[in-house]
C-alpha cells in the first residue's frame, strides 16, 4: 500500500489549524502532508494583523511553533501559490512548476479584499489591508504622507484607520452604509462608536459613496465623493469587505456559489468528494461565508476527522455563531447571537450614555431567554453574556446592563455561569475545563483557551483561585498608591509613622524592609520636594538615590549629567571629555541623548560634580525613579520638514519636570513633526509637532514590552500643553503602583485612556486644580540635588570608600584596558574568600 | 517613633579575630537603617550596620553573589523580627545577626562581634 497524499492549498490561520488537528488525530504519520503557502512567510496571525504597527514584529504574529514542519514532516513550500488542479489526474500544479499528485485536496484559499470598481483605483497610493506586505507597503507610503482615507467603516476598515492614525496621518473613513460597522452594531450602537471615534480626531463621512479616486501623475491626490464633495488625500486604504477566492474551484470546475464561494456539504466537501474547502474561501451548507477565525477553525477540525476517519454521525460543520469582540481603536466592541433583533417578538433592552460613548442593547425573547446583544464602549460582560445567549439568566437583563453602582444590586459573576458554558469560543473551552487548572498559565498551555482573540481572559481570570494579597511587602497590606493617599491625607513626614501607625501587624516597630523603604521613601520624595538625603529620608533611598549615582556590577559608579533636549555647547562637550580623561571614565553616548561616564569610584564622585557643577552640569537623575530625558530632533529650527521648535520645547519640559520623583523612572521626547525622529511614541509622555501645535501622546514604553503611546490630546498651544502634561504626570505619579510605567498603569487604569481623558482632559474628578499645585510647587522648590550636597560638609563625609580609612581607595575596584577605555576588573571580585561560616552573632 | 540619642561620644569597635578590636568610627555617624564600610588592616572590608532601636551589627562586606565590596550600602529591613540588609546589586538578603542569606540556603556571610566603648 502506498502513503497517500494530502495537499493543501493555502497556509493561513485555518490551513495552519488544518495541519494540527490533523497532527493531533496522528494523520501526518501515515500520510504524506504537501503546503503551498502564497505569502512568503507561514501562517501568521492575520487578526492581530494592526497589533504590528503597535510593535509587533511580523515574527511576534507568526502562528507555527519552531519545528512544528520538521516534528511531522510536512512539506511546506513557501512563496509558492497552487496555479491549476487537474481533477481527473488529481494533480496540483504550483506556479514553481512543481506537480503533486493528490488523494485528498483540501482548499483554505481565504479571501480578498474587495476593490469597488471606481476610476483611479489603481493609482499609486491606493492600497488594501489584508497581508503583513500590504501593512509593509502602507508604512512606507506614508512616511510622505499627512492625510489618509479609508473606504469602508466596518471592522477592518476602522482597523485601517487607527493603523493610519497611528502613522501620523491626518485620517479619514468613507462608510456606505449610514453607520459605522453596520454588520456587526444597530444604530444606537454605531451613533456611540461614531461619537468615540470623532473624538479621537478621525472625520467620519457616513451614507457617503465613493465614485473616484482623483490622482495627478499617477498618483492619489484626493477622492471624490457621492454627496459631490471633494477630500484631499495623499493615500487611500480600500477596506470595503472581502470575498472568497474561489478562482482556482472556479477553473477547475467544482460549483461555487451565485456570490462567490466554494459550496461545500457539512463535512465541507466540494462537489468533487476527493476535494474540501475551509475557512473564508468556502460557502457553507447553510449558504453563508464566514468571515470569521471561529467558524474556520470549526471547518478544519471538520475535514481533519474525516481525513483522520473518526468522523461520527451528526460531526459537521453546519453553521457558527457569528459572536466577535473587538477593540477598535481603543474602543471596545462586541456582538453575540441575534444583535439585530431578527426574531419574532422579540424585545430590546437598552441602555446608552452617549457621554462616556458607551451603548449596551440586550434582546430577549418574550419568555426571558437572551438571544444576543451589541456592546459599544464597554464590553467587560461580553465573556459572560455570550455563554448565556440561549438561557433564562439568572439575573434580570436591566441588571445586565446597567453600569455597576447604578442601581444594579446584583453584579452577576462568573460563578453564575454552567459547567459547559463555552468561556473561549476561539478553542471552544467549557468552564469545566477551567476549573480544572489553577492559573492563567496553565489555563494557556492545557486547553488553549485565552490564546485566540483574547477576549475571555478577563472571565478566566475570574474563574480561577482569588490572586493574593495585593500589598506593597511584607511590611504593608496596602498598594503604593493608597500609601500615597494616606501620606498625603494624614500629612504623613516619615517613615517609621507611616509603618508604625499603618504596616501590618507584625512590621509595627521593625525596619521595613528593602522594597517598601524606596518606596514611601519616593512618596515622601514627590509630596515634600525636598532634600532627599538628610534625616530619615536618608535610609530610606536605594544605594543609587543614596550617592546620586548608578552602581554598576564591581560596585563602582556612573555618572551622568543633565544635557536637557540633548542640546550641548562645544565648551560644555569639552568639560565632560576632560572629566573623563582626568578621572579615567569610560565614557558612552546613550539613547537617551547623554553622555554616561562610567567607573567612578564612591569617594571619587564629589570631585568629579565639583568639576561637572562648575561647568554648569547639574544631576541628570538617572539613579532615580524620576525624570530622566527628554529627547529631541532638530526641530523647525534647522530641519527642512519641522513645523515647531521641538528642542526649544524638550528643554523647556525637561528643566521644568527635573528632580521630580514618580513610581518608576519617566522618559519623554519631542518630535518636530509628524515624521516623529525623537520616536515620542515609545514614551511615558511623547510629544508631537503640529502645524497648529503639538499632539500629546501618553504611555509609551520601548523596552521589554514596547507599547505605542496613545494620544491624549491633540493641536495644544505650549500653555495647554504643559498644562496638561502637569496634570498627567501628577495623577501617575498618585495612582500607579511602585515599579509601575505609565504604560502598565494606563493599560491598568479603569476606564482606561477614556477615563485618563476625562479625568486630566474634562477635569470629571475635579482634581486637577490640585494635580496643577503640585507641580507648581515641584517646579518652585527643584534645587540641584549635587549642587546641595557639595555645598554642604555634612552631607560629603558618606562619600568614602572606607569609614575608618576616608583616604583610601577601594582596593576592589579595578579595571582593565578594552578598546582604548577602561571596564572593570572582574577577576579580582572572582578571587574574593569562599564563604566561612558564621562566627558567632554581635550584639550590643 | 522612638530614636536612640547618643548624648556622649561612642566609639565602635568590631571584632576580625578573637581577642582583637579595630575602630571603626563614632557611632553617631551611622545612620539608623544604613550602613558603612570599614578597611581591617588585612585588607578585609567589613560592613557595619545600626538599626532603628539602635542595635549595632557588622558582617563581611563581599557580597558573595558577585563578589563586589558593597553589602554596607544596602537597605536595611527586618523580616519576622529579625533584621537583614538587602544587596544594592541582586538584592539578596542576609540576616544582620547570623549572615544567612534568606534568599539562598547554601550561603552564608561571615559575621564579626561588635562593641560600643
Amino acid at each position: 500500500m502506498t502513503t497517500p497524499t494530502i495537499v493543501l492549498v493555502g497556509h493561513g490561520m485555518v490551513g495552519q489549524r488544518f495541519l494540527e488537528s490533523l497532527a493531533d488525530r496522528g494523520v501526518t504519520e501515515r500520510a504524506r502532508i504537501v503546503v503551498l503557502c502564497e505569502e512568503p512567510r507561514p501562517a501568521y496571525d492575520r487578526v492581530q494583523l494592526t497589533s504590528y504597527f503597535s510593535g509587533k514584529t511580523p515574527d511576534d504574529l507568526s502562528m507555527v511553533e519552531a519545528g512544528f514542519m520538521e516534528k511531522h514532516g510536512i512539506e511546506l513550500y513557501v512563496g509558492d501559490a497552487a496555479e491549476s488542479v487537474d481533477r481527473e489526474a488529481r494533480t496540483v500544479t504550483a506556479r514553481s512548476g512543481r506537480v503533486f499528485a493528490y488523494d485528498a485536496l483540501v482548499l483554505a484559499t481565504g479571501s480578498y479584499p474587495f476593490v469597488p470598481p471606481v476610476p483611479g483605483k489603481d493609482a499609486r497610493g491606493c492600497f488594501v489591508y489584508r497581508t503583513i506586505e500590504d501593512l509593509l507597503a502602507i508604512e512606507e507610503y506614508a512616511k510622505t504622507a499627512t492625510t489618509g482615507a479609508v473606504v469602508g467603516g466596518g471592522l477592518l476598515g476602522l482597523e485601517a484607520a487607527g493603523a493610519l492614525k497611528g502613522l501620523g496621518l491626518d485620517t479619514h473613513v468613507v462608510e456606505f452604509a449610514p453607520r459605522l460597522m453596520p454588520v456587526q452594531v444597530d444604530e444606537g450602537g454605531g451613533a456611540a462608536l461614531l461619537r468615540t471615534i470623532e473624538r479621537m480626531g478621525l472625520t467620519v463621512h457616513t451614507g457617503t459613496g465613493t465614485q473616484e479616486v482623483v490622482t495627478a501623475d499617477g498618483s492619489v491626490t484626493g477622492m471624490k465623493l457621492s454627496d459631490g464633495s471633494e477630500l484631499a488625500t495623499d493615500m487611500v486604504v480600500f477596506s470595503a469587505g472581502v470575498r472568497p477566492r474561489d478562482q482556482l474551484a472556479r477553473d477547475c470546475g467544482l460549483t461555487v456559489g451565485e456570490r462567490g464561494g466554494i459550496a461545500v456539504d457539512e463535512q465541507c466537501r466540494t462537489s468533487d468528494p476527493a476535494v474540501f474547502a475551509i475557512g473564508e474561501c468556502a460557502l457553507a451548507s447553510d449558504g453563508r461565508v464566514y468571515g470569521l477565525v471561529a467558524p474556520g477553525y470549526e471547518m478544519a477540525q471538520t475535514v481533519a476527522a474525516t481525513l483522520a476517519e473518526e468522523a461520527g454521525e451528526g460531526d459537521g460543520f453546519t453553521g457558527a455563531d457569528m459572536s466577535t469582540k473587538l477593540k477598535l481603536l481603543g474602543v471596545d466592541v462586541a456582538s453575540f447571537g441575534d444583535a439585530h433583533g431578527t426574531a419574532e417578538g422579540c424585545l430590546d433592552v437598552v441602555y446608552s450614555d452617549s457621554r462616556s460613548g458607551v451603548y449596551k442593547k440586550l434582546v430577549v425573547s418574550g419568555d426571558g431567554v437572551l438571544l444576543g446583544g451589541v456592546l459599544v464602549g464597554d464590553a467587560e460582560q461580553y465573556g459572560l453574556l455570550r455563554p448565556l445567549t440561549g438561557t433564562v439568566p439568572p439575573v434580570s437583563p436591566e441588571q445586565l446592563v446597567l453600569p455597576a453602582g447604578a442601581g444594579a444590586p446584583v453584579a452577576l459573576g462568573p460563578s453564575a455561569l454552567p459547567d459547559d458554558a463555552v468561556i473561549c469560543s476561539c478553542h471552544n473551552v467549557t468552564k469545566h475545563a477551567i476549573g480544572e487548572c489553577s492559573s492563567l498559565a496553565e489555563v494557556k498551555k492545557c486547553t488553549k483557551a485565552g490564546t485566540g482573540c483574547g477576549s475571555c481572559v478577563k472571565v478566566i481570570e475570574k474563574l480561577l483561585p482569588a490572586p493574593a494579597d495585593k500589598g506593597l511587602c511584607g511590611c504593608f497590606s496596602y498598594t503604593r498608591s493608597e500609601l500615597y493617599e494616606i501620606a498625603r491625607t494624614l500629612r504623613v513626614t516619615s517613615f517609621a509613622a507611616l509603618l508604625d501607625s499603618h504596616g501590618r501587624e507584625a512590621a509595627r516597630g521593625g525596619e521595613g524592609c528593602e522594597v517598601c523603604k524606596p518606596t514611601v521613601g519616593s512618596i515622601l520624595a514627590s509630596l515634600n520636594n525636598g532634600y532627599i538625603l538628610d534625616g530619615e529620608q536618608a535610609s530610606l533611598q536605594d544605594t543609587n538615590d543614596h550617592f546620586l549615582a548608578n552602581m554598576q556590577r564591581n560596585g563602582s559608579y556612573s555618572v551622568v549629567p543633565r544635557i536637557p533636549g540633548g542640546e550641548i555647547t562645544p565648551d560644555k562637550l569639552i568639560v565632560i571629555g576632560e572629566v573623563a580623561r582626568d578621572f579615567g571614565l569610560y565614557t558612552k553616548i546613550t539613547g537617551g541623548q547623554r553622555i554616561d561616564l562610567f567607573g567612578a569610584r564612591v569617594d571619587q564622585l564629589p570631585s568629579i560634580w565639583t568639576r561637572l557643577v562648575d561647568a554648569g552640569f547639574e544631576s541628570g537623575h538617572a539613579y532615580g525613579k524620576a525624570l530622566r530625558t527628554i529627547k529631541s530632533c532638530v526641530g523647525q529650527t534647522w530641519c527642512r520638514y519641522g513645523v515647531q521648535d521641538s528642542v526649544k520645547m524638550a528643554i523647556q519640559l525637561e528643566l521644568r519636570y527635573r528632580g521630580l520623583r514618580a513610581p518608576h523612572k519617566l522618559k519623554s521626547a519631542v518630535s518636530g513633526c509628524a515624521r516623529e525622529c525623537a520616536e515620542a511614541q515609545s514614551k511615558d509622555f511623547g510629544i508631537i509637532a503640529t502645524a497648529g501645535g503639538w499632539n500629546l501622546y501618553v504611555g509609551g514604553n520601548g523596552g521589554a514590552t514596547p507599547r505605542h503611546a496613545d494620544l491624549l490630546a491633540q493641536d495644544l498651544s505650549d500653555a495647554e500643553l504643559v498644562r496638561l502634561i502637569d496634570r498627567f504626570l501628577m495623577f501617575y505619579i498618585r495612582t500607579a503602583d511602585r515599579l509601575e510605567r505609565t504604560s502598565t498603569w494606563l493599560e491598568r487604569l479603569e476606564g482606561g485612556l477614556d477615563h485618563l481623558k476625562d479625568v486630566v482632559v474634562h477635569d470629571s474628578l475635579g482634581l486637577c486644580d490640585e494635580l496643577e499645585s503640585l507641580m507648581a510647587a515641584h517646579v518652585a522648590d527643584y534645587q540641584d540635588e549635587w549642587a546641595q550636597t557639595l555645598d554642604d560638609p555634612e552631607r560629603l563625609r558618606r562619600f568614602v570608600s572606607f569609614v575608618n580609612a576616608p583616604e583610601a581607595p577601594d582596593p576592589s575596584v579595578r579595571f582593565v584596558p578594552e578598546r582604548d577605555q577602561i571596564k572593570p576588573d572582574l577577576t579580582i571580585l572572582t578571587l574574593g574568600r569562599t564563604n566561612s561560616t558564621l562566627e558567632g552573632a554581635s550584639s550590643r | 517613633m522612638t530614636t536612640l540619642t547618643t548624648l556622649t561620644t561612642t566609639t565602635l569597635e568590631i571584632s576580625p579575630e578573637p581577642g582583637s578590636w579595630v575602630t571603626v568610627c563614632e557611632e553617631a555617624r551611622l545612620t539608623p537603617g544604613r550602613g558603612v564600610a570599614a578597611l581591617l588592616p588585612d585588607g578585609r572590608q567589613v560592613a557595619v550596620f545600626r538599626d532603628r532601636s539602635g542595635r549595632t551589627y557588622a558582617i563581611d562586606n563581599r557580597d558573595p553573589f558577585t563578589g563586589a565590596q558593597v553589602l554596607s550600602r544596602g537597605l536595611v529591613g527586618s523580616a519576622e523580627g529579625r533584621p537583614f540588609v538587602a544587596s544594592p546589586l541582586l538584592k539578596q538578603r542576609f540576616d544582620l545577626e547570623t549572615g544567612r542569606c534568606l534568599d539562598d540556603d547554601e550561603v552564608t556571610v561571615p559575621v564579626y562581634p561588635v562593641r560600643a566603648k
